[in-house]
C-alpha cells in the first residue's frame, strides 16, 4: 500500500529520499488508525462479553434470592378429630377435616388476636397451602397425632415480597398490597423469631400455582423430560439413518440432492412454523390431543432432525476410506462395513451433535405454545400422553404474572434451564474432547 | 387391548421368531452337513424383521385412522340441522359425543347425543379389535412366512440388508415428508384464507385489525369490521431486525475481524465459545430480559431526555435481538474470513501495510461475499425471532418507522392468534397461516439468497 498523496504529480517519479521521508510522515496517522481499529474490535468483544455478565449478573441477581422463601413456624396441635375425622387417613377423611382451622388458630394464638378483622388479617398472613403442607405431613407422620408440633407454612407471597423490603412501610397504606395490621402482625412474628429464610422447598417440588410461594418448577421439569425423551427416541434413530443413508447408500442422483437441499432449508425454517406443522398435522388431522408431550416430543424431533443429520454426516465424512476398504477387503458386506466399523467411529460425533440438538429442542419454547403446551395443568404429567407442559413454556407463563415474588421465581426456573444447557452442553464438549479421533 | 399391550404383544411374537429362525437353521444345517449360507443371526433377523414392521405399521395407521372414520361413520347419528350445518357446529358435536363416550359428561345431554356415543363406544371398540386381529395376524402370517423359508440354501443376510436399506431410505424421507407436512398444512389453510380476504387486502393493506371477527359471527349486521392488511406487520417485523441488525452486524464483524486477524490463539480460544454462549441461551430468557430489564431501561432513558416511549418499545425488543444474533453473524464472518487464503495477507503485509490496512483493503473484500451471506442468514433469524417479540414487543398494529413506538411482528401475531382456543373456520384462525406462508417464503428466499452467494464464494478459493 503506498500512500501516494494527492498533491504529487502521478508522473513524477519520487527519489528513495523523498518517499521515505513521505512514508515516514504518514507513519503516525497510520499507526493511530491501525490502534483505533484494533480498539475497534476489542471494544466490539468487550460490549459482547459485557452484555453476557448483564444478562447473567441480571438473572442471577433475582434468581438466586428466588431459591429462597420466608417460612413462619407455628406450633400446631394436630387434633385428630378435626384433622382426620374419619379416623382412616384416607385423602377424603383428611380433605372433610379442618387443616386450615388448626393452621389458622396455631397462629392467632401465636399472635394473641382476636376479632374478626384482626383475624382476617392475621389469616392473609400465611399461604393458602398452609392446610395441604399440614395434611402431607400428617399423611407422612400419623404417629403423632394428637400432639404438638413446631411446624414451617410458607408465608403469603405479598408479605415475602415486604419481607424483602420490596413494599415499603412508608407507602400510604391504600397504595400498599398489605396492610398497616398484617404489618404490626409481621413485627410482632419477627419479634418472637419465628421467621425464617429457607430454601424454597416449593420451587423444586411444588406445580404449577397462580399463588406464587407455591409454585414450582416440578411439573415443568417432569414434563421437559418426557418431551426429551420422545424427541431423542425419534431424532436420534431416524437421524443417524437417514445421515448413513446419504453419505454411504445413497446413490447420487436427483431425489438425494433434492433430500439434500431439503434438509439444508428445514434447518433454517422458524421455529414456530414448525408449531404451526404440529397444530395442523398431528392435532388437526391426525386427532391427536393437545398439550402432551408425545406431540411435544414429535414436533421438537423433526425440529432438532436436520440438525443431527447435518453434524452427523460430517462425523461420517471424517472417518478415512482406508477404515471402509479394509472391511470390504476381508468379506464385510457393505452394511456389515457402515454398521460395525463407519458408525462406531462417527458415533462420538454423532452424539455431540445430537446432545446440541437436545440443547435446543430443551430451550424452545414458540412450537410448544402452538401445540397447546401453555395450559395451565396442575398436576405433574405421569405420562408422555398426560397434559403437561415444559420449562421454557413455564417460564414464558410466570414471566407475564404480575407478582413480585413471580419475577424472582422465573429468574430461578430460568436458572435451572440455564444449569441443564450448560450440563448438555459440556457434556458434549466433553465428549467430542474425550472421544472423538483425529486421523 | 390397548395400544401398549399390542405392542409389546407383537414385539414378544418377533423376538420368539427370531429364536425360531436361529433355531431352526441350527438344526437344519446340522441334518443337511451344508454351511448356511449367512450368519446364524440373520436367520433370526429376517423372520423377526417381517414379524415386527408391518405390525407396527398397521398400529400407527390404524391409531391415526380411526377417529377419521369414527367421525364420518358417527356423522349419520346426527339431526339433519346440524349434519347440513357448517363445520363448526359439527366438530363441536363431534368432541361432545367423544366426552359422553369416554364419560364426561356435562348437564343433562340430549337423546340423539347419548344413542350416537353409544354408537362411538361400539365402533371404537370394533375398531380397537380390528387392530389387534391385523397386527397380531400380520405378526404371526409374515413371521411364519419368513420361518418357513429359512434353510441353509437361503441367503438370510442379503434380504435382512434389503430391509434395513429400505427402512434407512424411508428415514431419510421423513426430512421430505416433514417439507410436505409445512407446505400443506400452511398452503391449504392460506388458500381458505384467501377465499375470504382478497390476497390483495391482504398484502397491501394498511390496518391490520382481526379482533371483531365475534362481532361479525354473531350477526351483528355490521361486516367488515376485521380488516387484514399485513402491511403494519412487515413493517414492524423489520423495523425490529433493523434495530437488531444495526446492534449485532457491526460487533459481530468487528468481534469476528479482532479474533481472526489479532487475537492470539488463547485469547480466541476462550472468547469464541463464550460469545456462542449467546447463541445458545433459549430465546425466552431473552424475552424474559428485554421485556423486564431492557423495556423499563429504554423507556427512563428516553423519558429522561424528553422523549415519549412505548412501555413495549420495539428499541427494546431490537436490542436484545441484537445481542442474540451477534454470534451469527460473529461465527458465520470468522469462517469467511479465515478462508481467505493467508497468501493475499502475506502479499498486503509485505508490500508495507499495516493490519488494518491489510484487513479493511485485502481480507474484507475477498471475504464480502461471504460476510454479505452471514448478514442474510442473520436477518433471516431476525425475522422468524419469536419468543423476543411476543414477550417484549406489543400487540398493537401500528405502522410506524419511529423505533420508540410500539409495533407488533409476524410472528407475534401468528403466536397469538394460535395459542389458545381458536375460533374453528374464522377468518381470524386462517390469517395466522398465511402470515406463516409468507414468513416462510421470506426466509427461504433469504437462505436460499445466502447459501447461493456461499456456494459461489467458495468455488472462487477452492
Amino acid at each position: 500500500m503506498t500512500n501516494t498523496p494527492d498533491n504529487a504529480p502521478k508522473s513524477a517519479i519520487l527519489s528513495p529520499q523523498d518517499a521515505e521521508a513521505r512514508v515516514r510522515a504518514s507513519m503516525a496517522t497510520r499507526r493511530n488508525r491501525e490502534t483505533r481499529f484494533r480498539m475497534w474490535g476489542i471494544a466490539a468483544i468487550a460490549l459482547s462479553m459485557c452484555f453476557l455478565v448483564t444478562l447473567f449478573g441480571t438473572i442471577m441477581s433475582k434468581g438466586i434470592p428466588g431459591f429462597f422463601q420466608y417460612y413462619v413456624t407455628l406450633d400446631v396441635t394436630l387434633d385428630r378429630e378435626r384433622l382426620d375425622p374419619a379416623g382412616d387417613l384416607s385423602d377424603q377423611s383428611l380433605f372433610d377435616g379442618d387443616a386450615r382451622g388448626l393452621v389458622r388458630d396455631a397462629l392467632f394464638s401465636t399472635l394473641q388476636v382476636s376479632g374478626r378483622s384482626n383475624r382476617k388479617a392475621a389469616g392473609k398472613l400465611i399461604s393458602l397451602g398452609s392446610d395441604e403442607r399440614l395434611r402431607d405431613y400428617v399423611r407422612t407422620h400419623p404417629e403423632q397425632l394428637d400432639s404438638e408440633q413446631s411446624l414451617k407454612f410458607a408465608l403469603d407471597d405479598d408479605v415475602d415480597s415486604f419481607l424483602r423490603g420490596f413494599i415499603s412501610r412508608d407507602t400510604p397504606e391504600s397504595d400498599r398490597r398489605i396492610n398497616d395490621k398484617a404489618i404490626g402482625f409481621i413485627d410482632q412474628l419477627q419479634e418472637a423469631g419465628l421467621i425464617s429464610y429457607e430454601i424454597s422447598d416449593y420451587l423444586f417440588f411444588g406445580s404449577a400455582s397462580r399463588n406464587a410461594e407455591m409454585a414450582g418448577i416440578k411439573g415443568a421439569f417432569i414434563g421437559s423430560i418426557l418431551t426429551l425423551a420422545v424427541c431423542l427416541s425419534l431424532a436420534f434413530p431416524i437421524g443417524i439413518a437417514s445421515a448413513l443413508y446419504l453419505e454411504e447408500f445413497a446413490p447420487k442422483n436427483r431425489l438425494t440432492e433434492i433430500i439434500e437441499i431439503n434438509i439444508n432449508n428445514l434447518a433454517a425454517v422458524p421455529s414456530v412454523v414448525f408449531g404451526i406443522l404440529g397444530l395442523a398435522i398431528f392435532i388437526n388431522i391426525f386427532g391427536l390431543p393437545r398439550s402432551i408431550p408425545l406431540i411435544g416430543g414429535m414436533v421438537l424431533a423433526l425440529m432438532t432432525l436436520p440438525t443431527i443429520i447435518i453434524s452427523s454426516r460430517a462425523a461420517i465424512r471424517a472417518v478415512p476410506p482406508s477404515i471402509r476398504d479394509g472391511a470390504l477387503g476381508i468379506g464385510a458386506s457393505k452394511m456389515q462395513t457402515t454398521f460395525h466399523h463407519v458408525l462406531p467411529l462417527a458415533l462420538p460425533g454423532m452424539l455431540t451433535g445430537t446432545i446440541i440438538g437436545m440443547a435446543q429442542a430443551l430451550g424452545e419454547t414458540a412450537p410448544l405454545l402452538m401445540i397447546g403446551m401453555v395450559a395451565f395443568i396442575v398436576d405433574i404429567p405421569g405420562s408422555i400422553t398426560d397434559p403437561g407442559t415444559v420449562l421454557p413454556v413455564q417460564i414464558f407463563m410466570w414471566a407475564d404474572f404480575a407478582e413480585r415474588m413471580f419475577i424472582q421465581k422465573t429468574s430461578s426456573a430460568i436458572m435451572v434451564l440455564l444449569a441443564f444447557l450448560v450440563v448438555m452442553n459440556s457434556f458434549a464438549v466433553w465428549l467430542r474432547k474425550k472421544l472423538e479421533r483425529r486421523w | 387391548m390397548d395400544v401398549r399391550t399390542l405392542i409389546f404383544l407383537v414385539g414378544v411374537i418377533g423376538l420368539s421368531f427370531y429364536f425360531l429362525g436361529r433355531y431352526r437353521i441350527v438344526t437344519q444345517s446340522a441334518q443337511a452337513v451344508q454351511r448356511p449360507h449367512s450368519l446364524l443371526h440373520y436367520y433370526g433377523l429376517y423372520p423377526f424383521f417381517l414379524a415386527i414392521i408391518p405390525s407396527c405399521f398397521i398400529i400407527a395407521i390404524m391409531q391415526v385412522a380411526d377417529g377419521f372414520v369414527l367421525s364420518i361413520l358417527i356423522e349419520q347419528y346426527l339431526p339433519a340441522d346440524i349434519r347440513g350445518g357448517d363445520e363448526f357446529n359439527k366438530t363441536i358435536t363431534l368432541s361432545r359425543i367423544e366426552n359422553i363416550a369416554s364419560g364426561v359428561i356435562f348437564g343433562s345431554p340430549e337423546d340423539w347425543l347419548i344413542a350416537a356415543a353409544n354408537k362411538w363406544l361400539i365402533w371404537s371398540e370394533r375398531a380397537q379389535l380390528t387392530t389387534t386381529i391385523l397386527a397380531i395376524s400380520s405378526s404371526i402370517l409374515l413371521g411364519s412366512y419368513a420361518y418357513m423359508k429359512v434353510n441353509p440354501g437361503f441367503r438370510s443376510r442379503n434380504a435382512v440388508e434389503q430391509i434395513i436399506l429400505v427402512m434407512m431410505m424411508f428415514c431419510s424421507g421423513v426430512a421430505i415428508l416433514t417439507t410436505i407436512g409445512i407446505i400443506f398444512s400452511v398452503i391449504f389453510e392460506s388458500l381458505r384464507f384467501f377465499a375470504l380476504v382478497s390476497p390483495m387486502e391482504f398484502l397491501m393493506g394498511l390496518t391490520w385489525n382481526p379482533q371483531f371477527e365475534g362481532a361479525e359471527r354473531a350477526g351483528s349486521g355490521q361486516e367488515g369490521l376485521a380488516t387484514y392488511g399485513s402491511v403494519p406487520l412487515f413493517a414492524g417485523t423489520f423495523l425490529i431486525s433493523a434495530i437488531a441488525l444495526t446492534v449485532a452486524v457491526p460487533v459481530g464483524l468487528m468481534a469476528a475481524i479482532y479474533l481472526s486477524e489479532y487475537a492470539s490463539p488463547r485469547i480466541r480460544a476462550t472468547v469464541k465459545p463464550l460469545m456462542e454462549i449467546l447463541a445458545g441461551i433459549p430465546t425466552v430468557v431473552y424475552g424474559f430480559f428485554a421485556a423486564l430489564t431492557v423495556a423499563p431501561l429504554v423507556r427512563g432513558a428516553g423519558e429522561s431526555i424528553g422523549l415519549t416511549v412505548a412501555s413495549e418499545s420495539a428499541l427494546a425488543a431490537g436490542l436484545v435481538m441484537g445481542i442474540m444474533i451477534i454470534p451469527f453473524v460473529s461465527s458465520l464472518s470468522d469462517d469467511v474470513i479465515n478462508a481467505v487464503p493467508q497468501s493475499l495477507r502475506d502479499a498486503a503485509l509485505g508490500l508495507g501495510s499495516t493490519r488494518s490496512e491489510m484487513t479493511k483493503q485485502v481480507v474484507l473484500p475477498a471475504a464480502l461475499p461471504g460476510i454479505v451471506a452471514s448478514v442474510l442468514l442473520a436477518v433471516s433469524r431476525a425475522v422468524g425471532e419469536t419468543m423476543i417479540v411476543v414477550m417484549a414487543a406489543g400487540l398493537a398494529a401500528n405502522l410506524s418507522a419511529n423505533p420508540l413506538d410500539a409495533v407488533t411482528t409476524v410472528t407475534a401475531q401468528i403466536v397469538t392468534i394460535l395459542v389458545g382456543d381458536q375460533e374453528f373456520e374464522s377468518a381470524k384462525t386462517l390469517s395466522a397461516f398465511a402470515l406463516a406462508l409468507t414468513l416462510i417464503v421470506i426466509t427461504l428466499v433469504l437462505n436460499l439468497i445466502a447459501l447461493q452467494i456461499v456456494k459461489k464464494y467458495r468455488e472462487q478459493y477452492d
